[in-house]
C-alpha cells in the first residue's frame, strides 16, 4: 500500500493507505479524525468540507493521494485551545447548529467565502451555501452565524 | 430565576464539542478488535429468493462472515414487531405479517435485506457482497395503492388485496344528516406526498458481544435506546434487558426516521453473537434513501358541508395511506391516530366521520416522519377550507374566523376523540395577519405585477396534538407501549447534578433545556448540571425522543425528581439548622428558616447527605438522588397560525417564497432561542414538501429519487428568513406548562405555501396543483390554463 503524507492542522502525518482511500476516510479511519463528516456519497451534502491548500473543498471528491504533500485544515484545526474561532463563536452566539453533524463543513465552507468575499450580502450566503445541506436549523440561524462571524473577521 | 433559568436564551452547552469536531455519533466510535459488515440488498421489489449462495463470498480475501435469512430463522431470531395495533371497522385486529430482519423466502421492497458480509474492512465487506449469487424469482410489483388494493400482486400472501386494515372514526349516520341538511358541498381530491427524511447521518450501528458475561451491546443511531432494547430484546432476539446494552450516543438529527427498530439492529447484534467481534455498519446515503422509513403518502377524498353563511356543518374524509412493504414500528398509528383525530382542526365542525385504509406496497415502509399525521390532516383541512371559501366567495380570513373556535371553549371536546386543554388560536391569528401585513398585501401584489411576476398570500391556521398522553389512554387506542418519561435526578456530594434522562437529544438542545429546568429548581448555575441521555445502562428507563414529547413529557418528569430531592433536602435542613421542617424555606439556592437569618447553601446540604455525621438518619436515608416517572393527563396542543407569500414568475414558474411570518403557541417557552430553531427547522421541511421534495418509485418499484441529485432537499437558497414569534397560552395538562414545539413548522406550512401558490395563480384560472409544487408543475398548470382559456 502507499505511503500519503501530508500536512493535517499544522501536523506532519503519514499513513501507509489503500490506492482507493478518499482524503475523508484517510482523515477520519487512518488519522483518527472524526470531526469531518460523511453525509452522502454523491459529493452533495457537504458535510465533509475542510481546506486543502487553502481553499475549501469536499474531502470526498479527492483521494487522500492527491493530497500528498498538501496543507489541509479541518474543523479540529480551528480553536485555540478551548477558545472558538471567531466563525465558530458566531454559530453558538446565533444558534447555527442543531444536531451538529453539518456543522463541520458549514464552518470550514463559510470560512471560505468570507475570505473570498469579506462583506456578503445574505443572499450571497444562501447562493454560497448551494454545496452545504442542513436538514435542521432552515438555513435561517447559518446564515445569520455566517453574516455574524464574517463581521467579526472584518473586526 | 437564575439567568440561566426558565425563559433565558441560554447558549446551547452542547455546541463546543459539535463545532470543534468532538461530536461523538455512531461512525465515530471504533471497538478493539472490530470488524465491518455490509448489508446485500434485493435490486427487485418484489422476487422470491429461489437460492442464495454464499459459497464464493465466504473464500473471499478478508471475509469473516457470510450470513443470511435462513441462518436467522434457523436460530429462530423473530420478525420485526409493529408497535401499535389497529383495529378493522369490524372489530376484527388488523393484519400483521411477518417481518424478517433478513429475508426468507420473499424480498418485498429494492433495498429489504438478504444477507449480511461481516470482513476485516468495509471495502473487504462490500466486495464479498458482489460474490453472493443469488437466484430470484422476479414477481410483478405493486406500487400504487390502486394497483395494489385491485389485488393485483400480493405483497403478503396472507394479505388479500394488499390491504392491511380498513379503520374509521367519527359518527357516520351524524354525518350523512349533516350533508343531507347542507347548501353547500365543498370536495377535494388530494395527495399528500411521499417524502424522505434525510437525517444528514446517515444510519450506523456498532454490535458486540462479550463472551464472559454474555453481555450485548448496539450502538445505534436511535432516538430510543430502551425501546430499541424492548423491541429487539423482547421480539426479536430474546435477550433479556440485562444482557442487552443499547447506546445511542450523539446522533445527527432523526426527524422520525430513526424512531423505528430497523434490521440493521438486530442482524448486527445476533451477528456479534456469532462471529465474537465487533461489527460496524454505516449506511451509505444511497442506503438510507431507500431503506430508512419514508412520510407521509396518503390519497384523500374529502367533503365539507356548509350552510348558506359558510358555516361548517360536518366532514366527511376517505384516505388511503400506503405503509410500504411491511408495519414499521409506529407505521399503523401515524395515518389513524395521529392523523383523523385532529380532523377538526381548529373549526367547530360539529360532526367528523373519517375512513381510512391502509395499503402495503412494494415499497419501503412508510412510518413518522416530522409530524407523523397531523401534516397531512392539516394540508387537507386548510386546503378544503380555502376551497370553500373560493367557492361560497367568503374571504380565506373570514370564513376560517367564523368557524374557529373561540378562546372561551376551551376545553374544547371534538367529535374526534380529542379534548382540546387549551388554546387561542384567533389570538395567533390576529397576529400573524398583522405581522404578515395582510391588509397591504393587495398593494405588493400590484407591485409585483409591474414587474411581470404573480404574486400570492396563503394561510394556515392548525392545532396539532403531541406529547402522546396518557398511557392508559394510548393502550386503550393500540398502543403497546407506556407513553410516560422518566428522569433521575442525581446530586452529588458537592452539589453539582447530574440528570438521567429517558429522552434523546439529537438537535433540539435537551442539555441546555433540561439544564435550565433544574437550574431554575435549584437555583444553581447551569455549568453545575450535566444531562445523561441515550445509554440504557445508564438510564434508568425512558420512551425517548419524538412526536415533540422531550420537554412536554420529559420534562415534568425532571422537575417532579427535583422536587423530591427539595423535599428531603428542607428534612436535612430542618434538622442541622434546628428548625420545623414547615418552617423551612428554598430559593435562590439556599434553605432557610422563615423569620430568622439561618442559612444552608444547597451544596452544604447535599454534602451533609453523603457525609450525614449530622442528620436525621431515623427518618431518612442518606443521599440525594430522586427519580419520577411522569405519565400527562392529556396530549400537549400547540397551534397558530402561518401565513406565506410567494412570487411565480409566470415564463419558467418558478416560485419564491418573499415572506414567512408563523405565530404559534407552544406554551411556556423555557428556551427562546432553542424554540424558534426548531421552528425554523420545521417551516423549512414543510416548504420542502410543499415546492420541491418528492419520493417517486417506477412502475416495478426501482427508487427514482434515490440520491441528492434527483430528491430536492430544501437548500439555503431556496428559503427565505423566516419570521416566527411564539404567542402562548400556558400548557394546561403538565406543571411545567409547556407544549411541543419540534413539529409546529412541519405541520402548520406545507398548505400556507401551495394555498399562497394558488392565489398567485389564481388570475389565471388556475384551481388546483399538487405538492410538490415544482417549478415545472407551475409552468404546465399556467400553459394548461392558457390553453383551456383560448379555448372557451
Amino acid at each position: 500500500m502507499p505511503t500519503v503524507s501530508m500536512t493535517v492542522n499544522g501536523k506532519s502525518v503519514s499513513a501507509d493507505v489503500e490506492p482507493r482511500t478518499l482524503l475523508v476516510q484517510y482523515l477520519r479511519e487512518h488519522l483518527g479524525m472524526t470531526g469531518t463528516h460523511v453525509g452522502c456519497d454523491t459529493s452533495q451534502c457537504g458535510a465533509c468540507v475542510v481546506h486543502v491548500n487553502g481553499e475549501s473543498l469536499k474531502s470526498c471528491t479527492m483521494l487522500a493521494a492527491q493530497a500528498e504533500g498538501a496543507d489541509v485544515t479541518t474543523i479540529e484545526g480551528l480553536a485555540n485551545g478551548d477558545e472558538l474561532h471567531p466563525m465558530q463563536e458566531a454559530f453558538r452566539e446565533n444558534h447555527g447548529l442543531q444536531c451538529g453533524f453539518c456543522t463541520p463543513g458549514m464552518v470550514m465552507s463559510a470560512l471560505d467565502l468570507v475570505q473570498k468575499n469579506p462583506d456578503p450580502s445574505e443572499r450571497e450566503v444562501r447562493e454560497w451555501l448551494e454545496g452545504n445541506l442542513c436538514r435542521c436549523t432552515g438555513y435561517h440561524n447559518i446564515v445569520k452565524s455566517i453574516l455574524a462571524g464574517a463581521q467579526a473577521l472584518k473586526g | 430565576m437564575t439567568d440561566t433559568g426558565i425563559g433565558a436564551s441560554v447558549k446551547r452547552v452542547e455546541d463546543q464539542r459539535f463545532l470543534t469536531g468532538n461530536g461523538n455519533y455512531t461512525d465515530d466510535i471504533n471497538r478493539p478488535d472490530q470488524s465491518h459488515a455490509w448489508i446485500l440488498r434485493s435490486p427487485h421489489a418484489h422476487a422470491t429468493l429461489k437460492s442464495v449462495d454464499t459459497s464464493k463470498a465466504e473464500a473471499a480475501e478478508g471475509v469473516i462472515a457470510v450470513l443470511t435469512g435462513a441462518d436467522m430463522a434457523a436460530d429462530g431470531v423473530g420478525g420485526l414487531p409493529c408497535g401499535w395495533q389497529i383495529h378493522n371497522k369490524d372489530g376484527s385486529p388488523m393484519l400483521e405479517p411477518g417481518h424478517p430482519p433478513l429475508a426468507v423466502d420473499k424480498v418485498r421492497y429494492v433495498g429489504d435485506q438478504v444477507a449480511i458480509v461481516i470482513a476485516e474492512t468495509r471495502d473487504a465487506a462490500r466486495d464479498g457482497a458482489e460474490l453472493i449469487e443469488v437466484d430470484y424469482g422476479v414477481l410483478d410489483a405493486v406500487i400504487d395503492m390502486d394497483g395494489a388494493l385491485a389485488g393485483g400482486s400480493l405483497v403478503h400472501d396472507n394479505v388479500p388485496n394488499n390491504r392491511c386494515f380498513d379503520w374509521e372514526l367519527g359518527d357516520k349516520n351524524g354525518v350523512d344528516e349533516a350533508f343531507s341538511k347542507a347548501d353547500h358541498v365543498v370536495s377535494i381530491d388530494l395527495v399528500n406526498n411521499r417524502l424522505i427524511p434525510n437525517a444528514m447521518e446517515p444510519r450506523a450501528a456498532i454490535s458486540e458481544f462479550d463472551r464472559s458475561t454474555g453481555q450485548y451491546t448496539l450502538y445505534t443511531t436511535t432516538q430510543n435506546p430502551h425501546v430499541i432494547r424492548l423491541l429487539m430484546g423482547a421480539f426479536v432476539l430474546q435477550i433479556p434487558e440485562h444482557k442487552l446494552r443499547v447506546i445511542a450516543p450523539d446522533v445527527g438529527g432523526g426527524f422520525g426516521s430513526k424512531i423505528f427498530h430497523y434490521a440493521e439492529e438486530a442482524i448486527l447484534t445476533w451477528a456479534a453473537g456469532k462471529v465474537h467481534r465487533p461489527i460496524k455498519w454505516t449506511a451509505e446515503r444511497s442506503e438510507s434513501f431507500a431503506t430508512d422509513a419514508h412520510g407521509r403518502d396518503h390519497e384523500t377524498h374529502a367533503e365539507l358541508a356548509l350552510d348558506k353563511d359558510g358555516a361548517f356543518l360536518g366532514l366527511r374524509v376517505a384516505t388511503k395511506a400506503n405503509v410500504g412493504a411491511y408495519l414499521s414500528t409506529f407505521g399503523s398509528s401515524v395515518p389513524t391516530y395521529l392523523y383523523a383525530t385532529l380532523l377538526a382542526g381548529v373549526y367547530t365542525t360539529p360532526v367528523i366521520y373519517a375512513e381510512v385504509q391502509t395499503v402495503f406496497t412494494n415499497t419501503v415502509p412508510v412510518d413518522a416522519y416530522r409530524g407523523a399525521g397531523r401534516p397531512e390532516c392539516t394540508y387537507l383541512l386548510e386546503r378544503l377550507v380555502n376551497k370553500a371559501a373560493r367557492e361560497l366567495g367568503i374571504d380565506p380570513v373570514e370564513i376560517r374566523k367564523k368557524n374557529m373556535i373561540q378562546a372561551d371553549q376551551y376545553p374544547y371536546q371534538t367529535p374526534v376523540a380529542l379534548q382540546y386543554d387549551c388554546g387561542d388560536i384567533p389570538a395567533s391569528f390576529e397576529s400573524a395577519l398583522k405581522a404578515a401585513d395582510y391588509t397591504g398585501f393587495e398593494k405588493r401584489r400590484a407591485a409585483s405585477e409591474k414587474d411581470g411576476k404573480l404574486r400570492g398570500i396563503g394561510i394556515s391556521t392548525y392545532v396539532e396534538a403531541c406529547g402522546i398522553a396518557p398511557s392508559a389512554v394510548a393502550g386503550a387506542l393500540g398502543a403497546r407501549a407506556g407513553l410516560y418519561e422518566s428522569a433521575q435526578v442525581r446530586v452529588h456530594p458537592t452539589g453539582s447534578v447530574t440528570v438521567f434522562t429517558g429522552t434523546h437529544n439529537h438537535g433540539q438542545g435537551h442539555e441546555t433545556t433540561f439544564a435550565q429546568l433544574v437550574s431554575e429548581s435549584f437555583g444553581i448555575p447551569i455549568e453545575h448540571v450535566e444531562i445523561s441521555h441515550g445509554d440504557t445502562d445508564q438510564v434508568q428507563f425512558g420512551m425517548g425522543t419524538y412526536g415533540s414529547r422531550s420537554l412536554a413529557v420529559g420534562g415534568p418528569a425532571i422537575l417532579n425528581a427535583c422536587n423530591k430531592v427539595i423535599d428531603k433536602a428542607k428534612k436535612i435542613a430542618a434538622h442541622i439548622m434546628e428548625a420545623d421542617v414547615s418552617d423551612i424555606e428554598f430559593a435562590d439556592g439556599k434553605f432557610t428558616v422563615a423569620g430568622t437569618d439561618k442559612e444552608m447553601a444547597f451544596g452544604e446540604i447535599s454534602l451533609a447527605a453523603y457525609v450525614p455525621h449530622n442528620y436525621p438518619i431515623e427518618e431518612i436515608e442518606p443521599g440525594l438522588d430522586e427519580n419520577a416517572f411522569y405519565d400527562p393527563l392529556n396530549f400537549s396542543f400547540p397551534g397558530g397560525a402561518h401565513i406565506c407569500e410567494v412570487e411565480v414568475d409566470p415564463d419558467t414558474g418558478t416560485t419564491e417564497i418573499v415572506g414567512f411570518t408563523a405565530v404559534d403557541d407552544v406554551g411556556r417557552v423555557v428556551n427562546p432561542m432553542i424554540v424558534a430553531g426548531q421552528v425554523h427547522g420545521g417551516l423549512a421541511q414543510g416548504v420542502g414538501q410543499a415546492i420541491l421534495e418528492g419520493c417517486v418509485y417506477d412502475d416495478d418499484g426501482q427508487l427514482l429519487t434515490g440520491s441528492y441529485m434527483d430528491y430536492t432537499m430544501p437548500r439555503a437558497d431556496n428559503l427565505p428568513s423566516f419570521s416566527v414569534a411564539t404567542q402562548s397560552v400556558m400548557g394546561a395538562s403538565n406543571p411545567l406548562e409547556v407544549k411541543g414545539v419540534g413539529e409546529v413548522g412541519a405541520i402548520g406550512s406545507p398548505p400556507a405555501v401551495v394555498n399562497a401558490i394558488l392565489d398567485a395563480l389564481a388570475p389565471l384560472g388556475v384551481e388546483d396543483i399538487s405538492m410538490p409544487t415544482t417549478s415545472q408543475k407551475v409552468w404546465q398548470a399556467i400553459q394548461d390554463s392558457n390553453v383551456r382559456q383560448a379555448a372557451e
